[in-house]
């Protein structure tokens, strides 16, 4: 019988390799796709104690407003991502260390 | 045998995000990792449907799969030099990351294991999400939903400021 520990579980994990993705990758690209992981875990944990834990629909609510601040950053994360492209050349954020030329 | 059913089906959204989400985290080729977060997102909306909440599930499909991955991929396509058509992306300290991600898996899962959960069982079959939420985003939650048409305005005017490429005066 699933419980709300199995959707924890999943949730965890998943959060686990978002964090994983942040700490060891060089490539901003891949930071972003980690966060969104992180995302996507914390918004299963909403909907699954909104399921479980009687909380009727504000646990919904709180996953879709997530959903939308994730599209706003998602933007404006790749918006910066060419600026840096274009200055420095390199997408490595090793390497992106000046606060001015 | 309803409950069979329900066990079968999570246990097979749940393998089809976490190996695709291991696709997207230890691939090399960052291309392989955005095409590998499609199946992520969609697994999670398999699993927001498994737990009753349809309007989010769709809400997830069109925003993550529709908008925010074609970024990403967009992102990905015009930061690569197109000489160089390995797009390879290097990893620093993965033995220190492990451990630390480990054990911080390990201890919210311990977390979770230990907690007594409170756990409400709702036996009447589902309804759809769809009107409830439209009502109480008008209702009770019409505060954050302007403030987030706001923020979201915001960032599309500021996305496209920065994105855009500055005239330079020579």
């Amino acid at each position: 019988m699933i419980t709300l520990h199995h959707f924890l579980f999943v949730s965890i994990i998943l959060f686990g390799l978002g964090v994983y993705a942040v700490l060891t990758r060089r490539n901003a690209v891949m930071v972003l796709m980690g966060i969104e992981l992180i995302l996507n875990a914390a918004n299963l944990n909403f909907v699954a104690f909104s399921r479980y834990g009687g909380l009727k629909l504000d646990g919904q609510m709180f996953a879709l407003f997530v959903i939308i601040l994730a599209a706003a950053e998602a933007a404006v994360a790749l918006a910066i991502i060419l600026n840096i492209y274009q200055r420095f050349n390199t997408i490595n954020v090793d390497d992106v260390d000046t606060l001015k030329e | 045998m309803f409950l069979q059913l329900f066990d079968i089906i999570f246990y097979f959204f749940a393998t089809v995000t976490l190996i695709s989400a291991g696709i997207v985290v230890f691939s090399k080729n960052i291309v392989r990792s955005a095409f590998s977060l499609v199946f992520t997102f969609f697994g999670i909306a398999g699993l927001y449907v498994l737990l009753n909440a349809d309007f989010v599930a769709v809400a997830q499909l069109f925003v993550y799969v529709g908008g925010i991955l074609v970024l990403l991929l967009f992102a990905v396509m015009l930061t690569q030099k197109i000489s160089n058509l390995q797009m390879k992306i290097t990893t620093l300290h993965p033995i220190i990351a492990i451990i630390l991600v480990a054990s911080l898996i390990g201890v919210l899962c311990g977390i979770v294991r230990m907690n007594d959960w409170r756990i409400i069982t709702i036996s009447e079959i589902p309804q759809s999400t769809a009107q409830s939420i439209g009502k109480a985003l008008i209702t009770t939650h019409i505060l954050p939903f302007e403030i987030i048409s706001v923020i979201l305005l915001v960032a599309i005017i500021g996305a496209a400021m920065l994105a855009r490429k500055s005239e330079k005066k020579s």
